[in-house]
């Protein structure tokens, strides 16, 4: 970039003691005019960047911070590891591709186009290969669709962890994907797709990743998808070709995906059995937890998003989304629990996609404890923590969709807490 | 702008056409507008079908398919229009085939397909017991595992934890948690050893399974572990699980109208957040303890908290006023930054177990700062194995020869390293991620 079109340092300096001001009193009861408006500014004189400046962009530098972040103590290894979308600092519902969290259980691998191979085989009458540009022949589908890994909010079985929206909620994502049904690989192949039957699905990467599926749930809506959000999938999301299995947990949506095979039972892979099985308080385990029950969470105020202009009219905004269809409502509560009003919802929600939620409220200036608490079109309502622990201990790691509370101090600092 | 002659001018002129219509299209009561699309579209084939079948006055042949063609879509248009299909219909479910795709052979299949399910089908011949896999398991496994499968710092613990599920924190090994045998080997073989995957034969995975049996005090060293007795063996948790019982135990009872109001009497803060979680700009996070107690901490009712707490220091720094302008450093044109970029890309092979660059800690294997000209086996704190803790009594010192040998053959350069990783076959290769490694200084 041209040193020209950069603010100097000096109007850097004005513009943010203006800002200062403003925060502190109100734009509008500013003493004197405001410099930004009365002095003539470099930007407002010089021009700026030319076309082709980044062929690819990237957000405003003043955006840097708003990236996703791992806590290196969670894994052994950032190869076999997970980070966190940066929810908090969002809006809208669709995630871009950049800050959309990522987990790998073997690394992000780099496979191209040309060397891509897709194999289905098993049950079918007729085992195929097919290639990228194969896939892309076939008649392809739009959808919008939340991905969430099953151990999302996973650290707070045990209490109140991780500070942050990020942290405690950030393992989810929504893009739009455009693929190809995966009914139709299986109709190209002449697969036997009584109900009974199974399809495993592995990735090309070195921990391949397998799970099973039932065929109900595979010819319904899991798509072999190649774009999100109008672009490639990005490497660490499973370029060029990955699975999306809508509604049911992210471990599902293999990556890289290589071969899909009709089988008369589940594989009982280790990805079904030692991890994404979930451990009761008597030992037992649950096991085929597949669907993402109904969840929200305030992203807004949160602990990195603290209430900056003190009291008067605030927003306070967040995300809901069930694994099993739509959002149809969600309460938000300003005191634990007590009492609950029904937010404005952003847009009409999509089937097995996150929904943003608004309250449009006044603030008193005094401590918060804020819950929201998502209904679905089953007529579910997300549980407290409490209800939770009650059916299922405190060992589940995976499944945890219980409402989440932020205290909310006189200065508008927010904290994750737990509550009575 | 208008005196000037502008390329633009005419392509914004034929944009601003499409949208016009689009937005002709769109603003027109929806059914309708879909029913007048078809009819357009109809009208449109059939001057169009007029036009050829002029032309081809003397090819009745073309000008019957066409006609032919014209009686489809107008079927097509039809039936769209009284099954009212909306125009986002989801692609055609065929029963048939597109013909896309090519056979795929046996010996692709053989290759690939290699899943075992839980009653062993799958399995490839093979044999393996305890004492084999033993020697096995410490060459290419124990780095991560440890000797007796018990897990190195945070790596996974694949033996013991019986009788822990119900525990506060239950202790899930191949052991005391696996409910098939079938999964061990399927696992192993494809996805282990870390970092070199898909390289063990079937003879040594059921070695290595025999071992880690062994190791959970399943079987004695002699039991021969084979295709014929894996799928039957019955694990100690094998009756440990449920298939997913919320619908029953969940569902059926959160489905009522939630209470809004007066919902409970008073609320309180059991727990605070036990970390704090500082958010550099550039990247990453620090967890803090966070020593707050919830003791000061108001409760609340209907009338809202009991009391406003004096403010404290704030607890952590938030990210949004560290939000300085990232400081862009361009790289400086280079010879070398291709190959380092290269390098950077072999490494991949080598960074499950070693870390490389700024506050590089050990892992699994030792960090690799400043290696050329650094001592052999000579960082702190890591246990090396006796021939490199001979080479460094020796004083030997990595050179770029001497690692190039090694990387080529660890095994054979150095007897007995406990390093689990065959080599790099690629001469470059081994010049790029020296390259690379000479990129960090100490
Ligand atoms: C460089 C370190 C490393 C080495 C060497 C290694 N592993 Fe692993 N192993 C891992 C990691 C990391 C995981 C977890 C991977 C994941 O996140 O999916 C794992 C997972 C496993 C698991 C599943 C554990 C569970 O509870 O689900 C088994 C079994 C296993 N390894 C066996 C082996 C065997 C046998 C070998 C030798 C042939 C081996 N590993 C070599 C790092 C290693
Ligand atoms: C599976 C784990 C693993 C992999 C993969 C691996 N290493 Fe190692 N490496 C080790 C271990 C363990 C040691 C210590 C050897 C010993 O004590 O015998 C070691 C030692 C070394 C040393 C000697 C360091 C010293 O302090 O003297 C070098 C150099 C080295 N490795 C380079 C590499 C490179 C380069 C790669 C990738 C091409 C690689 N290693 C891949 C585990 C690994």
């Amino acid at each position: 970039m041209d040193e020209m079109f950069k603010p100097s340092r000096r109007s850097f300096l004005r513009g943010s003691a203006a800002v200062a001001v403003g925060s502190a009193a109100g734009a509008a009861a500013a003493e004197g005019p405001d410099p930004l408006i009365a002095d003539l500014q470099d930007w407002a004189s010089y021009t700026g960047v030319g076309v082709d400046e980044t062929p690819y962009g990237m957000p405003i530098s003043f955006e840097s911070h708003v990236v996703r972040r791992n806590v290196e103590w969670l894994t052994a290894s950032p190869i076999s590891s997970i980070n966190f979308t940066p929810i908090h600092a969002l809006d809208g519902t669709i995630t871009p591709q950049g800050c959309a969290f990522e987990r790998h259980h073997s690394g992000a691998i780099e496979l191209s186009k040309q060397d891509y191979r897709l194999m289905i085989n098993g049950l079918v009458d007729k085992p195929l290969v097919f290639t990228y540009d194969d896939i892309e022949r076939l008649p392809r589908e739009n959808h919008v669709y939340f991905c969430e890994c099953a151990a999302n909010t996973g650290m707070e079985w045990a209490g109140a962890q991780l500070n942050g929206a990020q942290f405690t909620h950030g393992m989810i994502h929504n893009m739009e994907y455009t693929g190809v049904p995966l009914r139709t690989l299986l109709s190209e192949a002449g697969a036997d797709t009584s109900s009974d039957k199974w399809v495993y699905v592995e990735g090309a990467d070195a921990s391949s990743n397998g799970r099973s599926i039932p065929m109900e749930k595979a010819l319904d809506d899991v798509l072999v998808a190649f774009k999100a959000n109008g672009e490639a999938l990005r490497m660490e999301h499973g370029y060029p070709v990955r699975l999306v299995v809508p509604g049911w947990e992210g471990n599902m949506w293999v990556k890289w995906l290589r071969r899909i095979e009709v089988t008369d039972m589940a594989v009982e892979s280790r990805e079904e059995t030692s991890k994404y099985t979930d451990v009761y308080e008597n030992g037992m385990a649950r096991k085929w937890t597949w669907v993402m029950d109904a969840k929200s969470v305030i992203t807004s105020p949160s602990p990195q998003m603290p209430i900056k202009h003190g009291p008067g009219q605030m927003v306070i905004s967040g995300l809901a989304w069930s694994g099993h269809g739509q959002i149809t409502r969600v309460d938000v509560s300003k005191d634990g629990g007590i009492t609950w009003e029904t937010a404005r919802l952003g847009k009409q929600g999509d089937t097995k996609a996150l929904t943003r939620f608004y309250l449009d409220t006044q603030w008193d200036g005094k401590p918060m404890l804020l819950q929201a608490r998502a209904i679905d079109d089953t007529g579910y309502v997300q549980p407290t923590k409490g209800q939770l622990r009650e059916r299922r201990g405190e060992n589940s790691v995976y499944h945890n969709n219980c409402i989440q509370t932020w205290y909310v101090d006189a200065e508008g600092n927010a904290e994750n807490v737990e509550v009575s | 702008m208008s005196k000037s002659p502008n390329i633009f001018i005419p392509a914004l002129g034929g944009t601003a056409l499409i949208i016009g219509l689009a937005y002709g299209i769109a603003s027109r009561d929806y059914g309708a507008g879909k029913i007048e699309i078809l009819e357009t579209r109809v009208q449109q084939v059939e001057a169009q079908a007029s036009v050829a079948s002029e032309k081809a006055s003397a090819e009745s042949e073309r000008a019957a398919e066409l006609e032919q063609m014209i009686a489809e879509v107008q079927a097509a248009a039809a039936e769209r229009v009284s099954s009212e299909a909306d125009l986002t219909t989801p692609a055609p479910r065929t029963g048939g085939s597109y013909g896309i795709g090519r056979a795929a052979h046996s010996e692709e299949i053989a290759v690939w397909d290699v899943d075992v399910l839980p009653n062993g089908r799958g399995l490839p011949v093979g044999s393996g017991n305890a004492f084999d896999g033993e020697e096995i398991f410490a060459d290419k496994c124990a780095s991560c595992h440890g000797d007796f499968a018990e897990g190195v710092d945070n790596w996974p613990v694949l033996a013991g934890g019986f009788d822990t599920l119900a525990d506060e924190d239950p202790v899930k090994t191949v052991g005391s948690y696996w409910p098939y045998l079938s999964t061990a080997y399927d696992y192993i073989y494809r996805s282990m050893p870390f970092g070199e995957a898909g390289t063990l034969t079937p003879d040594e995975t059921y070695a290595i399974v025999a071992y880690i049996l062994y190791s959970n005090d399943l079987i004695d060293d002699e039991f021969d572990l084979s295709q014929a007795n894996l799928g039957s063996f019955e694990m100690h948790n094998k009756d440990g699980f449920v298939v997913d019982d919320r619908p029953e135990q969940e569902y059926a009872k959160w489905r009522e109208e939630p209470c809004m109001e007066n919902c409970k009497e008073e609320v309180h803060v059991t727990m605070r957040s036990v970390f704090l979680v500082e958010t550099p700009p550039e990247s990453g996070s620090n967890s803090v303890m966070n020593h707050a107690s919830a003791e000061g901490l108001p409760s609340f009712t209907s009338e809202g908290p009991s009391f406003i707490p004096v403010a404290v220091a704030k607890p952590t720094k938030q990210d949004e006023a560290n939000a300085a302008p990232a400081v862009q450093e361009t790289e400086t044109e280079d010879e070398g930054v291709d190959l380092i970029a290269a390098g950077k890309k072999v490494f991949r092979k080598c960074q499950a177990c070693h870390k490389v660059g700024d506050g590089a800690k050990n892992a699994s294997g030792p960090q690799l700062n400043g290696l050329v000209g650094r001592t052999m086996g000579s960082t702190d704190d890591f246990k090396y194995s006796g021939v490199f803790l001979a080479a460094m009594e020796e004083g030997r010192v990595w050179d770029e020869a001497a690692l190039a040998e090694f990387l080529a053959k660890p095994k054979s350069y150095m007897k007995g390293t406990k390093m689990a990783f065959s080599g790099l076959k690629k001469e470059a290769d081994i010049t790029a991620v020296t390259e690379y490694l000479k990129s960090f200084g100490e």
